[in-house]
């Protein structure tokens, strides 16, 4: 999957966890899901949920802790996705 | 000096009415809340007959954001929420996400378990080997505290924020923890109040034991019969009711609108001894309990107008009349009224002693006794002690200052409130 692509369904993923709009609409793979989104870190776990869901992947332990931006969100997804 | 304790809002999620308006109307009208299940029957329950508020999902999106509402799967946090937020505004607070800590706020909010459906749901994740799928959401609607947890947040309350949970007497019990709280001055409001879940995996325990009636399959709203010769056990329902305590010099700061007064009121336990059991009360004690009631809100018996009784359709209710009758030393013509909403919303556990509770306050405010339906034939054991013009069949409007209100739970718990009109 292209990237851009990618990011258009991270996007729709995170969207129902935001708290922050302006950094929503500005979303670029420097942004970090807790900092600028202000996404609850309790409901981090449920947007890997979802990513898992949206990707047909398994997100690991030691990824998950990785997965705090769009960037490593992005790495990981990609790896799993080649792995398949 | 020990402040005096009143009643500035109400909220109330109830199987025949949501919100204060629709409630008042359905009470005074005598408005059946019970309903058929089909669901039930294919469960293969005994009884399949039940009372659920009705909430649209319009009325949700009113008061959760889409994230909350997100894997929600916990009935008595949105009814307790519902009522909550409902008391909080009707108190003349507004609800913002951004205001500011009030730490002399805080909530006693009670239930009797919490999000049984979505406890199942982790169940059967769990049992799949898929732990990791429960997500964020599993705790806090399983936890006893989840509602009192969602409710300060949402309000913002910086007092103690906790939940109570003593059977069917835990709406009860809420109010007079809160009472006690304020009376003390360690709090100056106190949003109290207590929801129940809805539907099988609730009910199931309780069907299993044959106390709700099977006989009325057919006849759901004939179902529930409060002192009726032909009680055949109660209906299950669910709902929440809410309300806010504060002391009366906050509520005259505030220049709010006083519902009631609550003058007192006794909670205690029949230890499961004198034909006590878990399931059974103690006569003495739920006697004990309501004389230490009166002689705390230091009135006499005689100056209570009416009586909201636990009466859930049982064999049990005569025995109720009966402990009234010796606790308050009147039968015959000189016994209070009494009425039993079980009859319009059957029994809504956790959640009765609060949603009865709001009941009893829109009678003091408005001067009014709600009807008991299905009681056209009176219980012979009960006209034994009392009048049968006592027991008011059809909408009596009256003004009445004293209302007497108890509850009473498995684990023989007790607990009574004395409420009264507010006149300064």
């Amino acid at each position: 999957m292209e990237k851009e692509a990618l990011i258009t369904a991270l996007k729709k993923i995170v969207k129902p966890y935001i708290q922050d709009e302006e950094a929503f609409e500005n979303l670029s793979e420097n942004t970090d899901f807790i900092k600028d989104l202000k996404i609850n870190s309790a409901n981090l776990v449920d947007v890997i949920l979802d990513v898992e869901d949206t990707f047909d992947i398994i997100v690991d332990n030691e990824s998950m802790e990785k997965m705090l931006t769009v960037k490593a969100a992005l790495e990981i997804i990609t790896t799993k996705l080649s792995e398949k | 000096m020990e402040k005096r304790v009143v009643i500035t809002g109400l909220g109330v999620v109830a199987p025949n009415g949501v919100g204060i308006p629709e409630f008042t109307e359905a009470i005074k009208s005598g408005k059946s809340g019970i309903r058929f299940f089909q669901e039930l029957q294919d469960l293969n329950f005994s009884c399949c007959i039940g009372g659920i508020p009705d909430i649209s999902e319009t009325l949700k999106s009113a008061y959760f954001t889409p994230l909350q509402l997100r894997n929600f799967n916990s009935s008595g946090i949105l009814y307790g929420c519902i009522a909550g937020m409902d008391a909080w505004k009707d108190a003349g607070f507004t609800i913002d996400a951004s205001s500011e800590l009030d730490f002399d706020s805080g909530t006693i909010f009670g239930t009797g378990t919490s999000g049984v459906d979505k406890f199942r749901e982790a169940i059967y994740q769990l049992d799949a080997k898929n732990v990791k799928r429960l997500g964020s959401t599993v705790v806090v609607q399983t936890m006893a505290s989840g509602i009192s947890a969602y409710l300060g947040g949402i309000l913002g309350l910086g007092n103690q924020v906790t939940t109570n949970s003593s059977a069917c007497t835990t709406g009860t019990e809420a109010i007079l923890m809160g009472y006690e709280r304020i009376k003390a001055g360690n709090a100056k409001r106190m949003l109290v109040g207590s929801c129940s879940d809805n539907g099988p995996y609730i009910w199931g325990g309780f069907d299993a034991m044959r106390v709700m009636t099977y006989k009325h399959n057919d006849s759901p709203e004939k179902g529930s019969r409060p002192m009726s010769a032909t009680a055949s056990g109660f209906v299950p329902g669910s709902g929440a009711g809410a309300m806010v305590l504060e002391s009366l010099e906050s509520a005259e700061e505030r220049g709010a609108t006083i519902y009631a007064e609550i003058l007192g009121g006794a909670v205690n336990s029949g230890g499961q001894r004198n034909g006590g059991t878990l399931t059974a009360p103690n006569p003495v004690a739920v006697q004990h309990c309501i004389t230490s009631a009166i002689e705390n809100s230091g009135i006499n018996a005689d100056e209570i107008d009416a009586i909201n009784g636990h009466l859930t359709a049982t064999s049990k209710d005569a025995l109720e009349i009966e402990n009234w009758a010796t606790a308050l030393g009147r039968k015959g013509p000189d016994f209070p009224y009494v009425n039993s909403l079980k009859s319009m919303v059957g029994h809504c556990l956790a959640a009765a002693g609060s949603i009865e509770s709001v009941a009893v306050i829109l009678q003091l405010k408005e001067g009014f006794l709600f009807p008991n339906i299905n009681c056209e034939d009176v219980d012979p054991t009960i006209l034994a002690i009392i009048d049968e013009e006592k027991i008011p069949k059809k909408l009596i409007n009256s003004p009445l200052n004293i209302i007497a209100k108890a509850s009473f739970g498995f684990g023989d718990v007790n607990g009574c409130v004395i409420f009264k009109k507010y006149n300064h």
